[in-house]
């Protein structure tokens, strides 16, 4: 273990930047791109809403929230797997 | 007892949850007995006035127990807040006058363009997760400055860092206070001037005696009411006016009726005007393209963006226990922001629907102005000059263009717009408060912490002892406040707008040198204190010449969103600099590695 500590640290933040940055990929999705689009979108009805509205005002929310949580629950997995959660 | 008095351990951290189930009862009991009152007579006055004593009082109750001495205690609650409260908190800390009471009312008047509020203020927390929270608590620092210093070395960074952060979260906290005044003036029925030194005095007694633990834990307090406060008026609302039992999910129809009217109605100007009032104009839901989708997502980046960089909050996960533990108090923050922020629109929305469909008995459009002058909450706010009626076309029916309003009130009036008990406007004026005075503790101690541990401990007097730190934090927080109240009885900007100025200010000044130095270990201290410089001029640069100076905005980025011009100066000023001076030393890169493990120590010491 005290051999590969830097080689494992490597790892451990090659995979944490990976999951970053699709994370951050996702988020431009949904914070973004789907907002920039709300007009596109309204021709499509979702649940009784304009989808775009949707989106902006619920949508959205909801994924930046299951986001967060995911990437947690990665996240953790990654500590764990190399042995520095705390 | 106070909360020191009990053997670590045991006692007050453990019992948090029957503490606040007990405590959120407790208010729901309380909010019986207001609506039994109003039953027996009771006027609307004095249950506006029992509300606010009653919250004010426990918010001080809790100050007292919290109170301290322990330097670790007053500047990050102890570290013992668990996720999920530091949640509640951190919703409470985020969630200010400006939402609670101007949101909505911003989503009634000002359709799509507005919404990038409501995505902005939420996402910004996607950034906060991945990019900044666990890292920031890995390093142990006290305050944000304090991790500018010690990553970049030298006291400049510090200093800019300190200077960053007390402009923006000084812009934030007048217009908390003055938010606090309004609403403890209507109230109580006393001028504003006295509002705001009252309000004040409610301020300081959560935040002076326990500092930061003092306020984690009135935050919660505050979190519980106003979630309450939003929640039950619009719930209530939606089933006495046939909307559906949970209103969220429904309200796509009324969405698509909306638009069906504005259609039939027309949006046009108003002939006249009335200062500070506004008539409906803008579309409820049609998104345009081009510039307006341009608008609307430049705005949610500066609000994405400066979430991620504003001090008051992101000093809020310097008090969980672990990485891990901040992490996930991130994810149960947006979860409690959320309740709220899906809410709003809903408010909006049904809101405008019963003033406008002339198929309900709540419509006040098309119909004779005589009548709707007779209407008792049209009386209730034309008296304070809150709405006005003006028929500029003399056919004595109102229309769309002659209903003048004051965009703030939309959250406040909505109960006595559906004709709900006066029990429900005392519930919301209470929440309103508790969303203003939560947000304010956090931004005086933010700015008193900065300047009593970056600027007198770490730069000024490295050797003072425990007590006299913390007299200083104290002093300073008193002094502070009193400017921002003197400050706020001026009355200079609108609570929106001054919100908005905050966000850019922090994220013109700080997201980069936040973001880069945990992402770039190349990153040094010439580079991080041009590029604070840099972005901070050029944004303020840029904000006056829009705002104050005549200058047309480039692409239509106005005063609001001055941060989109500050942040890439930042960016390349800091990268260009860094890279022309030699790179960091091998001990600040190896800490730099060091804060991207959750294992391990903290890289400041427990107190330091």
């Amino acid at each position: 273990m005290a051999n590969n500590t830097s080689d494992s640290r490597e790892q451990h933040w090659v995979k944490t930047r990976s999951l970053t940055i699709v994370v951050l990929i996702l988020w431009a999705l949904f914070g973004l791109i789907i907002p920039w689009n709300a007009g596109a979108l309204n021709s499509i009805s979702f649940m009784g809403f304009p989808l775009g509205y949707y989106m902006c005002v619920q949508g959205s929310l909801i994924a930046f929230v299951v986001l967060i949580w995911v990437q947690n629950w990665r996240q953790d997995a990654i500590d764990d797997e190399f042995g520095v959660g705390d | 007892m106070s909360v020191d008095d009990k053997p670590k351990g045991g006692r007050f951290v453990d019992n948090l949850g029957k503490v606040y189930a007990m405590y959120t009862l407790g208010f729901l009991a309380f909010f019986a007995l207001m609506a039994v009152l109003e039953q027996f007579g009771a006027g609307a006055r004095l249950i506006g006035i029992l509300f606010l004593l009653f919250t004010i009082a426990i918010y001080a109750i809790i100050g007292y127990l919290s109170r301290t001495m322990e330097v670790d205690a007053y500047y990050v609650a102890g570290r013992e807040v668990p996720a999920l409260y530091n949640g509640m908190a951190t919703a409470a800390d985020w969630m200010s006058g400006a939402s609670f009471v101007a949101l909505a009312g911003g989503i009634y008047f000002g359709g799509y363009p507005y919404l990038g509020f409501v995505v902005g203020w939420t996402g910004g927390y996607v950034l906060v997760n991945s990019l900044m929270a666990p890292y920031l608590r890995k390093f142990g620092c006290y305050t944000v400055p304090d991790f500018i210093g010690t990553r970049y070395g030298g006291n400049m960074a510090r200093l800019c860092a300190v200077i960053v952060l007390v402009v923006a979260s000084f812009t934030y906290v007048t217009a908390q206070i003055n938010a606090t005044g309004t609403i403890a003036s209507r109230a109580l029925g006393i001028p504003f001037e006295l509002g705001v030194w009252l309000g004040l005095l409610g301020i300081f007694v959560c935040s002076m005696l326990g500092g930061m633990r003092g306020v984690t834990w009135t935050q919660v307090a505050q979190y519980i009411v106003l979630i309450i406060a939003y929640l039950v008026p619009v719930i209530w609302m939606s089933n006495a006016q046939g909307f559906g039992i949970i209103p969220h999910f429904s309200y796509g129809d009324a969405v698509t009726r909306i638009g069906e009217l504005e259609t039939q109605i027309g949006l046009a100007p108003a002939v006249e005007s009335v200062p500070g009032l506004r008539t409906l104009t803008t579309p409820h839901n049609d998104p345009q393209g081009g510039l307006e989708a341009w608008k609307m997502v430049t705005l949610a980046i500066a609000m994405m963006t400066g979430t991620a960089s504003l001090p008051h909050i992101l000093m809020r996960y310097f008090t969980t226990p672990s990485v891990r533990a901040a992490r996930k108090s991130v994810g149960w923050s947006l979860f409690f922001i959320f309740l709220l922020y899906f809410t709003a629109p809903a408010l909006a929305t049904l809101t405008k629907l019963q003033l406008l469909d002339p198929t309900l008995p709540t419509a006040i459009m098309g119909k004779a102005i005589e009548d709707v002058q007779n209407l008792e909450w049209i009386k209730n706010w034309s008296a304070v000059n809150m709405v006005a009626i003006v028929d500029s076309s003399g056919d004595g029916i109102l229309q769309l263009n002659e209903f003048f309003m004051r965009p703030d009130i939309v959250v406040l009036a909505t109960p006595e717009i559906a004709g709900l008990p006066y029990v429900i406007s005392g519930l919301v004026a209470a929440g309103g408060l508790a969303a203003a005075m939560s947000t304010a503790d956090g931004l005086l101690l933010a700015i008193a912490n900065a300047l009593s541990h970056d600027l007198y401990y770490s730069i000024i007097d490295p050797k003072a002892d425990t007590r006299t730190r913390l007299i200083v934090a104290r002093v300073l927080l008193i002094v502070i406040g009193a400017a921002a109240a003197g400050v706020a009885t001026l009355k200079l900007t609108g609570i929106l707008g001054a919100v908005a100025w905050a966000f850019c200010f922090a994220n013109s000044g700080l997201f980069f040198p936040l973001v880069l130095g945990v992402w770039w270990k190349r990153a040094n201290a010439a580079g991080a204190v041009a590029g604070m410089i840099v972005g901070f001029a050029v944004g303020s640069w840029y904000l006056y010449m829009v705002y104050a100076g005549g200058m047309t905005p480039w692409f239509g980025i106005d005063h609001l969103r001055f941060g989109i011009i500050g942040m890439p100066a930042s960016l390349i000023a800091m990268i260009v600099v860094s890279l022309m001076t030699p790179a960091p030393s091998k001990e600040i890169q190896d800490m730099v590695d060091e804060t991207r493990i959750p294992s391990g120590a903290t890289i400041l010491g427990k107190t330091h």
